[in-house]
């Protein structure tokens, strides 16, 4: 069975390069602009896994990740955080808050896939 | 989707995230302190940066890097706003801005303002604001010993000497099976938090992840497994013991754990500790369980729910789910090691908490192709005309006056207008874009002229047709530099007039039946008219004893070749006056004006027409022509009598318009329609309004109407045709050429009177 990837991005180009790597290296994926659509999206699509931004308006990658962590349906689902730059603060903060790895941009297709499915059963 | 067209969209994102970013500086320029909208400009930043990354724009993503940097101190509190730093940060958001139009279109920009702006940034991001003339950084002492191998002329070279020759021997003892060369050996332990596997880590897939690096020989301690009335369905019992055999080195064992390594305890050791896996733990003999071989086929099954909670399914989950969840939420403050930062974040959680509830829904949007938009108005158009059609076939075919089919007729008509506004709509779009890049225009100017300038726009909303916005940015450029050159004073000068130093530039937008208005007003020292009066009359504009009110004074300044800078300055002047600013607002079917108070400022105020599709027409006939005359260049009408036509050379004449005399101007001829010149008598005169705001009366042979008609442009088929702008469908379904009236007038010059004999005639 296909594997799901919710990405919750804001920012046009990522979402865009997320969907066609996923895309071709067999993923269903499924898209969100900020958290708050993210938790949406999250409820309706079910994915097996989640990649997220962390600068984002309305609710900020943080609090996406603390949110997905307080659902009961979904505080066991991999989360990966995609930074910029392997900023060591952010990272711990994206820990602190429940993040279960992460890819740092721009990223590599072939890493994205290697940290999905390193996370993934 | 390909990567170009991500990349178009990337480019597509820039431009949006650009003018995000400029209207946010702006704001907080002017006082905003809502901590959003500096993480909103900050993400601007951040999203061109990540974006620029992946497309490998290295020069883009440096800038970006420490414009990003300088803005984090921003939004930390680290770094308090003032004007001098918002100052560098517009200054970077242009800089930044023409990075991304570099990227796009090829071509550099020039390296010095990139990093005058990087020193700066920088400067503020480290808390040390550089003073005006910053102090390059001292040289790097030259290295005071040279390298050894450079001086040493003996001929003596050091050998790289090690002891690992022993230390494999030693190894080698005891590990007996590390035979296989290249390969090397690495036990770990490794012991997992809870913490691990509420981030959604999973022991099961890390251990498989390191069987891929190579052979795994595994054990796993299950001593520490409590009886199951104390057992936590969500605690970490298990540890590992695992041997690695593999042809990769430990840096490629430790990556695998490199999402969890803070959330379990990870020993990697070179080489195999044969003891540990064969000697039982020390409690072994005393526990129900002993230790077991871990069964690598296990790691193939699909787990459904973390290993550990699944050994342990007999546990009432329910029951102990409260803690769990306790647990999880206090995780995240477990690490006290940043206490500010954490406030911080607690206080940016609850304040997003907030800002979520008073956000409104973003108004929905897609993006549409600007062809099919034009496709769609196209068809529109062509449905307007065919509806006029049906409607005149219907009148003359006189279908019995049937209700029904005029009532059918008359809804198919308003159905039609309204697809046909509705159409007009979806290109319609805010002026906010044009007047935002006014800003940077501004402050370029004012810096280049050392003048203190405030923009302040009003009904950047104002919704007018996207060729319209597009044609709108040189003129509005051009007026906003005039406006700032020549109409401001300078800070001294209005300090001195009791003024505010800092002059207020307004620029405005609104719509005024059916029509975009634009004006742009300055508070500065207004058209100096006896300035511009004694430079028309040294240019010959007019005579030197012509007797002008002050609005045609100040009209002056469109005539072409005025220009009453001394010497033309980089910054108005650049070889175009306010003519040409004038012609290319007629072009858009508009009209510009002024008025000037001396010592208050000039208002500039251009009308536009909503949309370039559709105009407003006089519908005419020449020489057995139809012809459709814009509306918008035409003043007034008249029928000629004999008394006021007369002639002014062989082939020329000129009529008389109350106290002034026209240049007439014969369409027909004029477009080879005939060879002779008709006879005014016989037709009417449309006054008309040319560039540089000479007037001309067209003359025509009768007037058929004024409708609205859809302009079809020619250019596609015929090229450029001298003297006609397009053409249209009327109803009939008859094709009618739309006059250029410009072009009409420019031909006829040069066999007519030019416009300056005409002031001159008038005054």
């Amino acid at each position: 069975m296909k594997k799901k990837v919710l990405t919750v991005d804001d920012s046009r180009t990522i979402r865009n390069m997320l969907l066609v790597t996923l895309t071709n290296a067999g993923f269903d994926t499924v898209q969100a602009e900020d958290g708050i659509e993210g938790l949406e999206v999250l409820e309706e699509s079910n994915p097996d896994v989640i990649v997220t931004d962390i600068n984002m308006p309305r609710l900020d990658g943080f609090g996406f990740i603390e949110g997905v962590r307080q659902n009961d349906r979904f505080r066991a689902i991999p989360i990966l955080v995609l930074t910029t730059e392997s900023d060591a603060e952010k990272k711990n903060r994206a820990r602190e808050a429940g993040a279960t790895g992460w890819i740092v941009k721009p990223f590599d297709p072939s890493k994205l896939i290697a940290a999905i499915e390193r996370v993934t059963a | 989707m390909d990567m170009n067209e991500i990349k178009d969209i990337f480019f597509q994102e820039c431009e949006e995230q650009l003018a995000e970013l400029e209207s946010g500086l702006l704001r907080i320029n002017d006082g905003d302190t809502d901590p959003e909208t500096v993480n909103a400009v900050f993400r601007a930043v951040h999203s061109i940066k990540g974006g620029a990354g992946a497309f490998g724009l290295d020069d883009l993503v440096a800038f970006a890097h420490v414009f990003e940097t300088t803005l984090d101190c921003v939004r930390s509190n680290k770094l308090q706003t003032s004007s001098e730093l918002l100052k560098v940060m517009l200054k970077s958001a242009d800089v930044l801005a023409d990075l991304t139009a570099a990227s796009r279109d090829g071509g550099s920009i020039d390296k010095s303002r990139t990093s005058v702006l990087v020193k700066e940034l920088d400067a503020f991001a480290k808390g040390t604001p550089l003073p005006a003339s910053a102090p390059e950084p001292v040289k790097q002492e030259a290295p005071a010993e040279p390298a050894p191998q450079a001086t040493d002329d003996s001929g003596f070279q050091p050998v790289p000497f090690s002891f690992d020759g022993f230390e494999d021997e030693a190894e080698a003892a005891e590990l007996p099976d590390e035979a296989i060369a290249g390969r090397s050996v690495f036990t770990v332990r490794f012991k997992p938090r809870s913490d691990l596997y509420a981030k959604g880590n999973e022991a099961v897939l890390l251990l498989r992840d390191l069987a891929r690096l190579g052979d795994l020989q595994v054990r796993c301690d299950i001593d520490t497994l409590p009886p199951i009335d104390q057992l936590d369905p969500e605690g970490a019992y298990f540890s590992w013991l695992i041997r690695v055999e593999t042809d990769k080195d430990e840096e490629a064992v430790r990556h695998v754990f490199e999402f969890a390594e803070w959330d379990c305890l990870i020993e990697i050791t070179p080489g195999s500790d044969d003891e540990a896996f064969s000697a039982p733990t020390a409690a072994g003999e005393d526990q129900p369980m002993a230790p077991v071989p871990f069964d690598l086929s296990m790691l193939e099954e699909e787990p459904v729910v973390p290993a550990e909670t699944a050994a342990a399914v007999v546990v009432p989950i329910a029951a102990a789910r409260p803690a769990a969840v306790a647990a999880v939420e206090e995780a995240p403050l477990a690490p006290p090691s940043l206490p500010r930062a954490e406030k911080a974040l607690a206080a940016e959680a609850e304040k997003k908490e907030s800002a979520v509830a008073a956000v409104p829904a973003a108004p929905q949007t897609i993006r549409v192709d600007l062809d099919r938009v034009d496709r769609l108005i196209n068809l529109v158009g062509e449905l307007v005309i065919n509806q006029a059609m049906l409607a005149q076939s219907v009148v003359e075919n006189e279908t019995g006056g049937s209700s029904a089919i005029n009532l059918g007729l008359e809804e198919l008509q308003q159905l039609t207008r309204e697809i046909q506004d509705s159409v007009m709509a979806i290109r319609a779009q805010p002026v906010k874009p044009v007047f935002q890049r006014m800003g940077r225009i501004v402050r370029e100017i004012a810096d280049m002229t050392g003048k203190n300038v405030r923009l302040v726009t009003e009904g950047e909303n104002t919704e007018v047709d996207k060729t319209v916005i597009d044609k709108l940015a040189e003129p509005l450029t051009h007026m906003i530099r005039n406006a700032v050159d020549h109409g401001l004073e300078t800070p001294e000068k209005r300090a001195a007039l009791g003024k505010n130093p800092e002059g207020i530039l307004r620029l405005t937008a609104k719509h005024r039946s059916g029509r975009i208005v634009i004006e742009i007003a300055d508070d500065g020292a207004g058209i100096n008219r006896e300035r511009v009066r004694s430079k028309a009359i040294e240019n010959g504009l007019i005579a030197a004893d012509s007797n002008l009110s002050d609005e045609e004074i100040d009209n002056l300044i469109f005539h072409p070749g005025f220009s009453t800078a001394e010497k033309l300055s980089d910054i108005s002047g650049r070889g175009v006056g306010m003519d040409v600013v004038k012609r290319s607002i007629q072009q858009l079917g508009g009209r510009i004006s002024i008025t000037s108070k001396p010592g208050k400022g000039s208002i500039f105020t251009m009308s536009l027409p909503l949309t370039l599709a559709v105009l407003d027409g006089m519908v005419v006939t020449v020489a057995n022509q139809t012809l459709v005359v814009p509306l918008t260049a035409i003043v007034e009408t008249l029928q000629p009598e004999k008394q006021d036509i007369h002639a002014f050379g062989p082939t020329q004449r000129l009529i008389a318009i109350r106290d002034t005399f026209c240049p007439l101007v014969d369409v027909g001829h004029i477009l080879n329609f005939r060879p002779d010149l008709a006879n005014p008598i016989d037709g009417v005169a449309l006054l008309v309004e040319s560039e540089g705001g000479g007037q001309r009366a067209l003359m025509v042979d009768a007037i058929q109407g004024q409708r609205q008609v859809v302009i079809k442009s020619l250019e596609a088929n015929y090229t450029n045709v001298p003297g006609i702008a397009a053409a249209t469908i009327l109803g009939d379904g008859r094709v009618a050429l739309i006059l250029d009236v410009d072009a009409v007038v420019t031909a006829s010059r040069g066999h007519a009177l030019s416009s300056e004999m005409t002031l001159s005639a008038t005054g």
